[in-house]
């Protein structure tokens, strides 16, 4: 079953001046096709300007393809009719948690989702300790959000998204304001999310040590998908992905050094096991 | 231009239930030429210190010596401080706010009192420092690419031709190249235009390869002032506080752990394949 399946997507970003003229048109995803099965792990590599922020922005309609469509699980994104539903289905997180967080009390915030939904108050209560506890922030629900790390007021965001129960959750560079600690914690519940809730997910990230465990990579440029594939056939393309302006994990890289000179290490070592035990070998 | 810390303490909400000390009696000389890297957990008290390092707010205690000068003595001209220590704040294009990329840059030196030939020589030299091609000048900053909007505003802070120049995660949110390009440009301002940097960094790996000496922030204490190499020695310190290892250093761990007799200091890719080759070969 596919989750999420984008035809021909295209987004203009259209400048005008003070009168409402037109004066430029960006074309920030071009033609992209693709569809993620549900429960997968997904990624979105892609510069800055690659067109993965405004293509993630089209998997819960917050915006309306130009040209093509997006459908999640089966309902156009443009219907408004379903706009909810859609919501509901796939959820979004985004960069700065500062952004998103506007409870006064952890449990309020993570609340509000649900109470938009209409759901009965007995059963946002449970999907409120159930959603914390997944995210391993219950300790904290009666906390301020003010008082709270970088790494756990994402977790804070994800659990409010969580707690509408989504099958899919879209995040957009939820680490890059984080230290290594709450960084490891933000993809430690994404794993957990998507291996233990079969939750899908789709992270679109600039770290590429992130992107190591996950089913399949898209990678972005100007627009268009270049790149497809597992992370191991993506990161084997070295030269490729840094005409992309990407780049491998820094593991990935030293394995990929030492076989060319001349140690015999396999094609792409993505972990620090695989090199060690290839590295035993030689 | 030196400037040294004298044991500076800095206490948010002081006398009320909320006092927190910040920054604990933190005492450091950063000597002309220097590239620093300052590391610490979320709450370590990084951007309070380099708030009190910068002039932008009194400490509690002790003082800050810049070429000689006590910054915070009665009779001391704070504002002139702007010219010599220039400090770009995290996501710096939230600063941006001109029609025009020029005139963003302008602003700086144009609120220091220079005349307009020199507030425009300075701000075209900024943007040529940073590498953005002229079609850039005249456009609106909100149309540029997050890479560049994170340019121009190190050219407004250029402009004014510090001496020291304090970087919070200036890579915060970029991409690879972006995260490339930003270290390259700092590292030239350094080693070519010799200035001072000071750069906060969450990623041990650009920390490894580009500074000359780290200092370690933890609970608002100086925990660790040395060279890369040897900070990262310290790995089970370095947990306690929250940080982490450059990835080849990890590695090197692991593959010494497997049996391999490799020596374990090596903080970049270049070392790390020079030690297993040396080992291996």
């Amino acid at each position: 079953m596919k989750i999420i399946k984008a035809e021909e997507v295209t987004f203009e970003y259209i400048r005008r001046d003070e009168d409402g003229n037109v004066e430029g048109i960006n074309r920030a995803v071009d033609k992209v096709s693709l569809d993620v099965k549900e429960g997968d792990f997904i990624c979105v590599l892609g510069s800055n300007g690659s067109g993965k922020s405004t293509f993630a922005k089209h998997l819960n309609s917050i915006l309306l393809p130009t040209e093509g469509t997006v459908w999640i699980d089966g309902m156009d994104s443009k219907d408004e009719d379903k706009l909810l539903q859609i919501r509901q289905t796939a959820g979004m997180v985004f960069q700065n948690p500062d952004n998103q967080i506007i409870g006064q009390v952890v449990d309020e915030d993570v609340a509000f989702g649900p109470e938009n939904m209409g759901v009965p108050t007995e059963q946002i209560k449970e999907r409120v300790e159930e959603s914390l506890k997944t995210v391993g922030m219950y300790e904290f629900r009666k906390k301020s959000p003010n008082h709270l790390s970088g790494g756990q007021k994402q977790r804070v965001s994800i659990a409010g998204v969580l707690a509408m129960h989504p099958k899919c959750i879209v995040l957009d560079e939820p680490t890059a304001m984080l230290d290594p600690v709450g960084r490891k914690e933000v993809i430690r519940a994404l794993r957990a999310l998507n291996e233990v809730e079969g939750i899908t997910i789709i992270l679109i990230t600039h770290y590429m040590e992130e992107t190591v465990y996950a089913d399949r990579i898209f990678v972005m440029n100007k627009g268009k998908i270049v790149m497809d594939g597992s992370p191991r056939e993506i990161f084997k393309r070295v030269e490729e992905l840094e005409e992309y302006k990407l780049e491998v994990p820094k593991i990935t890289l030293l394995a990929h050094e030492l076989r060319k000179r001349g140690l015999r290490i396999p094609d792409c070592v993505l972990t620090v096991k695989e090199l060690t035990d290839a590295l035993k070998k030689c | 231009m030196p400037i040294i810390a004298d044991h500076l303490t800095f206490v948010y909400g002081a006398k009320t239930p909320l006092q927190t000390t910040a920054v604990d009696d933190i005492s450091v000389k950063i000597e002309d030429g220097q590239f620093i890297g300052l590391i610490g957990h979320t709450g370590s008290g990084k951007t309070t210190f380099l708030q009190l390092l910068s002039g932008l707010i009194k400490p509690s205690s002790g003082t800050v010596y810049i070429n000689g000068e006590d910054i915070y003595a009665k009779d001391f001209d704070l504002h002139s401080i702007r010219g010599k220590v220039g400090i770009v704040f995290q996501y710096p294009e939230h600063q941006l706010f001109e029609e025009t990329v020029f005139k963003d840059v302008c602003f700086g030196p144009k609120n220091m009192g220079f005349d307009q030939k020199e507030t425009e020589l300075r701000a075209y030299e900024a943007l040529k420092l940073v590498g953005l091609e002229d079609e850039v000048f005249y456009q609106s900053p909100f149309d540029l690419s997050g890479g560049q909007k994170r340019r121009v505003a190190i050219a407004g802070v250029l402009s004014m031709k510090p001496q020291v120049l304090i970087l919070d995660e200036p890579t915060a949110g970029l991409d690879p190249a972006g995260r490339k390009e930003i270290l390259g440009l700092i590292e030239k301002l350094c080693r070519e235009n010799k200035m001072t940097i000071i750069l906060v960094s969450h990623s041990m790996d650009d920390v490894a390869e580009y500074v000359d000496r780290i200092l370690v922030i933890n609970n608002g204490k100086l925990a660790i002032d040395a060279t890369p190499k040897e900070v990262f020695k310290h790995r089970e310190e370095l947990e306690e506080f929250g940080l982490s290892l450059p990835q080849v250093t990890k590695a090197m761990i692991s593959i010494k752990e497997s049996g391999i007799p490799v020596k374990t200091d090596a903080i970049t890719v270049d070392e790390a394949i020079e030690e297993i080759m040396r080992v291996l070969y």
